[in-house]
């Protein structure tokens, strides 16, 4: 499969390791993400007023992009993309439904972008992890050259992935989606009911407490189930729960750290890419010990 | 909140501006809660969403001056759980809208500290300040 890859703003500087291993991992899948050219910010939040057209106008122009792809043969999927965070995932979904579903404002955004074809109105936004679900977590134990034996994963879910129900990927209230795909790499499952509970997002900004707080129950929640990393597919969540922990650690004595993964990390690993595929060395809380320590490295 | 109160024709306007807003149905809410008790920011908030959602129905413009509608971060875990199928998450951010609108901004930019400018990942910046600035 080759398909039109909308990487979006983090995966090019804080999330780097999101990007690195999620390409590594989908090529040894069979899955050749191309990345778009010309791509530009999603906006990374969709707009819920049923007035403003405005602020979808920079998902959609990136809708143009994949349609154009499809057209000149570039990639062998027609009116398909994929993403890797979340908050992309979820903006630019939102934002192809919403002008799906309105003929008025497509016809609107169309003429906005006078210097853009217009948009057919017919692209699929999709998350990485919802093609590999579809190709079935089989084809995923079939890579697996270093089962993670051990290794035992809370995967946190948040926001963006899993709702609103029409947007997400999974069942909003008990999503499985994570525990697959560890699974069939051969790791150990925590479930916990935190997995779905907002890390605070943007209230980073001005409202760091708040994050602290709810990154601290998150962790903790998922500690005391016995979780040794937890896993994140959000470049937002995981700064909020990766690098927060130096806040977390100053204001909760008694907190131990705990490493913070990307899903496709855990993916090169447990394929055997190599550590270069891994780029563990971009996290905050180093999971290399922790690794070490159950033979992983 | 007022309980039993008459409403006005500026109450009845408020509603009918957060319901086009919102495109949410607002008096369709039946105040089950259900919404307050999911939420996560709860704790932080000066009014529940389920309050929210009654002083629209009520028209009382004073939840558009509430803390709670700047602590919702659109994690839309309200929007999964209500029964009746409406979306709070739209409600608070057409109260927001209300107020961005008059150019009202909720963060400043000059306020966040160098160190913090210095770490932050411009996913969160661009987040917060199309959320809370207009």
């Amino acid at each position: 499969m080759k398909i039109p890859y909308y990487p979006g703003c983090s995966l090019k500087t804080s999330a780097k390791n999101l990007e690195v291993s999620a390409l590594a991992a989908a090529e040894k899948l069979g899955i050749e993400m191309v990345e778009m050219p010309r791509w530009n910010c999603c906006g990374t939040v969709f707009s819920l007023t049923s007035d403003d057209l405005m602020h979808h106008v920079a998902s959609v122009r990136n809708l143009v992009r994949v349609q154009e792809m499809s057209e000149n043969g570039s990639v062998d999927t027609t009116n398909k993309m994929v993403t890797l965070c979340s908050m992309c995932f979820n903006t630019m979904k939102s934002a192809a439904k919403r002008v799906r579903e309105n003929a008025e404002d497509l016809v609107k955004i169309n003429s906005f972008m006078d210097t853009e074809p217009d948009y057919n109105g017919n692209v699929q936004v999709l998350h990485l992890l919802e093609i590999i679900r579809d190709m079935g977590f089989d084809k995923v134990s079939a890579k697996v050259t270093r089962p993670l034996e051990g290794l035992k994963i809370a995967p946190y879910y948040g926001c963006m992935l899993i709702r609103p129900k029409e947007i997400g990927i999974d069942d909003p209230e008990d999503p499985t989606i994570g525990a697959q795909l560890f699974k069939a790499l051969g790791a150990e499952i925590v479930d916990n009911p935190f997995k779905k509970v907002c890390c605070g997002a943007y209230h980073t900004v001005h409202n760091k407490d708040t994050v602290i707080e709810l990154a601290h129950d998150i962790l903790t929640h998922a500690q005391e189930e016995g979780g040794e990393a937890i896993s994140t597919s959000c470049p937002l969540c995981a700064f909020n729960l990766d690098n927060r922990q130096k806040e977390i650690k100053e204001k909760y004595l008694k907190f131990k750290e705990m490493p913070v993964f990307y899903f496709s990390q855990l993916m090169t690993l447990a394929f055997g890419l190599g550590e270069d595929a891994c780029m563990f060395e971009a996290n905050y809380v180093d999971p290399r010990p922790l690794l070490k320590s159950k033979n992983l490295l | 909140m007022p309980t039993n109160t008459v409403i006005t024709a500026a109450n009845e306007a408020f509603l009918r501006r957060i319901n086009e807003l919102s495109g949410e149905k607002v008096t369709r809410c039946e105040q089950c809660g259900i919404c307050s008790a999911g939420c996560p920011l709860v704790a932080e908030m000066d009014r529940t969403p389920a309050e929210m959602m009654r002083m629209v129905q009520l028209g009382d413009e004073d939840i558009a001056k509430s803390k709670t509608i700047w602590i919702c971060a659109s994690c839309f875990t309200c929007t999964v759980k209500c029964p009746r199928g409406l979306d709070p998450s739209k409600v608070a951010e057409a109260l927001r809208q209300l107020n961005l609108r008059k150019a009202v901004d909720y963060i400043d930019l000059m306020n966040i500290p160098k160190e913090e400018m210095e770490i932050l990942p411009q996913i969160a910046l661009v987040s917060a300040f199309r959320k809370l600035t207009g």
